[in-house]
């Protein structure tokens, strides 16, 4: 594709955005990054573990920040504060990187963000130069405040976390691309290739996911199948689809029926 | 001396943040430290002086979506 994603300062050959979390073992999750394609990777930051194993292979080993843009995630926080904090965090353990992964997450079963803290912890990291891209409900005028307080990519949910029930409410996706000029990419849902590619149909920027893949029978497999649904869903809304219509009408032409 | 380090209180014998995170085999790894709040760079890890009561986070990356 001759088109790039541009984030921020950032620009990116892949449309494809994807997690490190759920593999079976770390070289399970470099195999399915190399075969998804994607140059941008998320990752969560945690406590070290005093004492044991210090030698143990780090994530940062086999995703090396000099291939890939690491886009480390606030999930698990709860609150702007916290989440504040592991942004900070972040940007030392990745020598002053500035691209961060905004999530406030609810403490319900639906993993929903916490727009209300979300925004706080949005205002304050752009304040704070980080360029935030920004997990959110799939609500167009929560979407339209973090554009308007600088974030460089709004990221709606099409699903919950981890649920690969694909885009629940393409309507509101529609509107949130109509209303923004910063990247919209779906962020949470997709369960599998035609999700994907549906995101991509609608004109979204992009696609991150996560379990989609590493929770598939075989991670590699379906890695490469994201790649190549979210070029096919690219391609087709740059080709613009045809017109639906209610009823039949005839390919082969009329004329010329033998009678 | 006592720290609080990721949530736990430890007795500590060292001078600076360098020290402990020598002691504890971390201080070459890719982490992160906060230290009563305020992220600390690596480069002054030497000329930080622990105090009784000081708090300590140390992070590093791990697999997330």
């Amino acid at each position: 594709m001759s088109n790039t994603l541009k984030v921020g300062s950032y620009t990116f050959k892949s449309r494809l955005l994807v997690g490190t979390g759920k593999y079976k073992n770390l070289d399970e999750t470099g195999r399915a990054i190399v075969a998804s394609g994607a140059d941008v990777v998320t990752m969560a930051v945690r406590r070290t573990n005093l004492g044991q194993h210090p030698s143990e292979p780090n994530l940062l080993d086999v995703i090396s920040p000099s291939k890939y843009t690491l886009l480390p995630n606030t999930a698990g926080c709860h609150t702007a504060d916290d989440a504040v904090r592991t942004c900070r965090l972040a940007r030392e353990l990745l020598d002053g990187h500035r691209l961060v992964k905004l999530e406030v997450i609810s403490k319900s079963r639906t993993l929903y963000p916490d727009v209300v803290e979300t925004l706080s912890a949005a205002q304050t990291l752009v304040k704070e130069g980080f360029e935030v891209m920004v997990y959110t409900s799939d609500d167009p005028l929560i979407a339209i405040e973090l554009e308007k307080i600088g974030c460089v990519a709004v990221m709606p949910l099409g699903a919950p976390i981890g649920s690969g029930l694909g885009l629940q409410n393409p309507y509101n996706i529609q509107e949130i691309l109509d209303q923004l000029s910063v990247p919209v990419i779906v962020d949470a849902g997709v369960g599998t290739a035609s999700d994907a590619t549906v995101a991509m149909e609608l004109g979204c920027d992009g696609v991150l996911m996560n379990t989609a893949i590493a929770e598939a029978q075989d991670p590699i497999k379906m890695a490469e199948a994201m790649r190549l649904a979210i070029t096919s869903g690219r391609l087709a809304f740059e080709a613009g689809r045809m017109p639906r219509k209610r009823y039949a009408d005839a390919s082969s032409p009329e004329a010329g029926l033998i009678k | 001396m006592k720290l609080t380090v990721n949530g736990k209180v430890e007795s500590v014998d060292a001078l600076t943040l360098r020290d402990y995170l020598a002691h504890t085999e971390l201080v070459d790894k890719r982490i992160a430290v906060e230290f009563n709040g305020e992220i600390v760079p690596k480069s002054i890890f030497s000329e930080t002086l622990l105090q009784d009561g000081d708090v300590v986070e140390i992070v590093h990356a791990i697999g997330g979506g």
